[in-house]
């Protein structure tokens, strides 16, 4: 078998392929960062990234106490996010545990919220420590619940421990799974990488197997999508789509809670990836108070006075 | 080069003052203002006192998100223990009584006997305030009398987050945030002018209080400059005006209205009232046994 003509799926080939990948100047990277972090972005453009950031959220609960009633409240929200201003886009996808696809899939399409797809968490989200047989049955289970879009973590261990091929082959088999029926996200939890080079390993990996997404983190495991760690990862799709002409996505995930997170990673995918990537096929937002912020910033933009969260939904 | 030669010869070695910079306090930290400004407090015996920071309609928000993430919480602690914090504060107030009247005389020019006498006044204030914190349900709250087989009580509760802009004084500032968390509201203080100087040695005491983070912030600068920030946030639920210019009010009323915010000016008033009008009243029916 051959990937893009680069690796063969070996774990020979790959460690090869990894081990020739430029490593990444740590410094250079947080430097870069920080300074992209100090852009200031004026009135109208604001605005626009406000509205670009609402179609880019994936409006996330991965809690063990969520309930249908609390998913049918957000896939509300996620169709409408202001019902008081139908100016607001919708988000750009639902993100829920696998057995509340149904749910979430019955309740959009009930309320007019087709456009919206939903994403399920899988392959033993959050850890994705189980047999490879239960990771590919928690998989199909979600795309025939009517997931649109499945978040798969990698095994950790695995990659830590230099089994690359072994982490491949997992995101080749969910990526057939998946088959056309399922955009395929792939999780690293970067804070658990440690390094922005395991960081970059990872992305190549995810991306040769097929990723159609490279998403940053579980959100369960803190430091999540830093934007040092974003802005390696929007390297890695840049570079990866001039080798291969193919456009991957990048999800940023954890830690962004207000607008202003949400502008410095806009800036960052246009600054690194290019505007090509600043939609919500190619960059999402994953997160749940953001989208609350994101809301009141409007507001204020708006209505010019500061906006109170008792004007947006508890969620 | 004459001031060289005098300390070269000067038996004590001449040092440096160490002169502090004034910042503001908001979540229980000392930032500069996001803006970066400073203005200067002058008074026309000691001509250039401080650069106190000018605080933005930003830090205005970002306090405002302090106040109100601290506020459940300050509101949860017992009455008893609400004093017992507001007391330790007058304590350490006490210790630096001097503190306070020096700085009081050189930001505003009075004499040394009337900022004294100032300073203890509003310790005394503050105290006074403080042990109304346990008093507050039986003085403002009821049993109430109705036709049926059910106990009514109205129980007096902190409204939120109330933003206070005093008179250019010590004693101002005092007379305006005490009533207001004594009852377990969050407060957003607007400083202006001179009043900048006592205001943040007072921000250096409440650090060091057992006063949770963000229950009290303290921003320094114009009453122009905020105070139509305040009246119109969303998020703000009482605005005491009292140090306003008479006729600014009635515009800062209408900004208010928009969240039906209760706006007060007391004018120097010292009464539980005070307190009372930054507290709302809940009703509670509970059946009596059969």
């Amino acid at each position: 078998m051959s990937f893009y003509g680069i690796v063969d799926g070996s774990e020979s080939s790959l460690k090869h392929f990894l081990a020739q990948l430029p490593g990444v100047d740590q410094v250079g990277v947080d430097a870069r960062a920080a300074m992209l972090a100090t852009r200031s972005i004026k009135t109208s453009s604001k605005r626009w990234a406000i509205d670009t950031a609402i179609s880019m959220v994936d409006l996330t609960t991965l809690e063990g106490a969520d309930t249908a009633g609390k998913v049918r409240a957000l896939c509300s929200k996620a169709v409408r996010p202001d019902p008081t201003d139908s100016t607001v886009p919708s988000v750009g996808a639902i993100c829920v545990y696998n057995d509340m696809v149904a749910i979430a899939r019955t309740h959009l399409d009930a309320i007019g919220g087709k456009h919206v797809p939903v994403a399920a968490v899988s392959t033993a989200f959050p850890s994705g420590r189980a047999s490879m047989e239960v990771k590919i049955q928690d998989t199909q289970d979600a795309i025939d619940a009517g997931a649109a879009e499945i978040d798969m973590v990698i095994d950790r261990g695995a990659f830590l421990s230099g089994q690359y091929g072994l982490v491949f082959d997992e995101i080749v088999k969910i990526r057939e799974v998946c088959g056309d029926r399922a955009h395929l996200k792939v999780i690293f939890e970067t804070g658990e990488l440690v390094t922005y080079d395991n960081v970059r390993k990872a992305s190549y990996l995810a991306m040769l197997a097929g990723a159609d997404f490279i998403k940053t983190s579980t959100g369960k495991v803190a430091p999540a999508a830093t934007p040092p760690v974003v802005l390696v990862m929007l390297e890695a799709v840049r570079d990866f789509y001039q080798m291969t002409q193919r456009r991957i996505g990048v999800k940023p995930a954890g830690g962004i809670r207000n607008t202003k997170d949400a502008i410095k990673q806009l800036v960052l995918v246009n600054e690194t990836a290019g505007p090509e990537w600043l939609t919500p096929e190619y960059f999402r937002i994953g997160a749940s108070a953001l989208l609350n912020d994101l809301l009141m910033q409007r507001m204020k933009m708006d209505d010019g006075y500061y906006a109170s969260p008792n004007y947006v939904t508890i969620d | 080069m004459a001031s060289s030669k005098k300390s070269s010869s000067s038996k004590t070695a001449q040092r440096l003052e160490v002169k502090k910079t004034y910042k503001l306090y908001i979540n229980g930290a000392f930032p500069r203002s996001e803006s970066g400004r400073v203005y200067e407090v002058t008074n026309s015996k000691n001509g250039f006192v401080a650069n106190p920071s000018l605080a933005s309609r930003k830090d205005l928000r970002d306090a405002v998100v302090a106040a109100r993430a601290a506020q459940s919480g300050w509101a949860k602690a017992t009455a008893y223990n609400r004093g017992q914090i507001l007391y330790r504060i007058a304590e350490m107030l006490e210790g630096r009584a001097d503190q306070f009247a020096n700085e009081i005389v050189l930001a505003s020019g009075v004499t040394p006997k009337k900022a004294h006498d100032e300073v203890l006044a509003a310790i005394d204030r503050w105290v006074w305030y403080a042990g109304w914190s346990d008093k507050l349900s039986a003085a403002f709250g009821a049993t109430n009398p109705v036709s049926g087989p059910y106990y009514n009580f109205t129980i007096p509760e902190p409204q939120g987050v109330i933003a206070v802009a005093p008179a250019e004084s010590f004693l101002a500032l005092i007379d305006a945030i005490a009533p207001a968390i004594v009852s377990g509201n969050s407060v957003v203080a607007l400083v202006p002018g001179s009043a900048a100087i006592a205001a943040m040695t007072f921000a250096e005491v409440l650090a060091t209080s057992d006063l949770p983070a963000g229950v009290l912030n303290i921003l320094t600068g114009s009453h122009d400059e905020l105070a139509p920030w305040a009246a119109s946030h969303m998020d703000i639920d009482g605005f005491d005006i009292s140090g306003i210019d008479k006729k600014k009010r009635a515009e800062l009323k209408v900004a208010g209205a928009e969240n039906l915010k209760r706006i007060h000016n007391f004018d120097g008033a010292v009464s539980p009232t005070r307190i009372f009008a930054f507290m709302e009243a809940k009703t509670v029916w509970h059946p009596i046994g059969v």
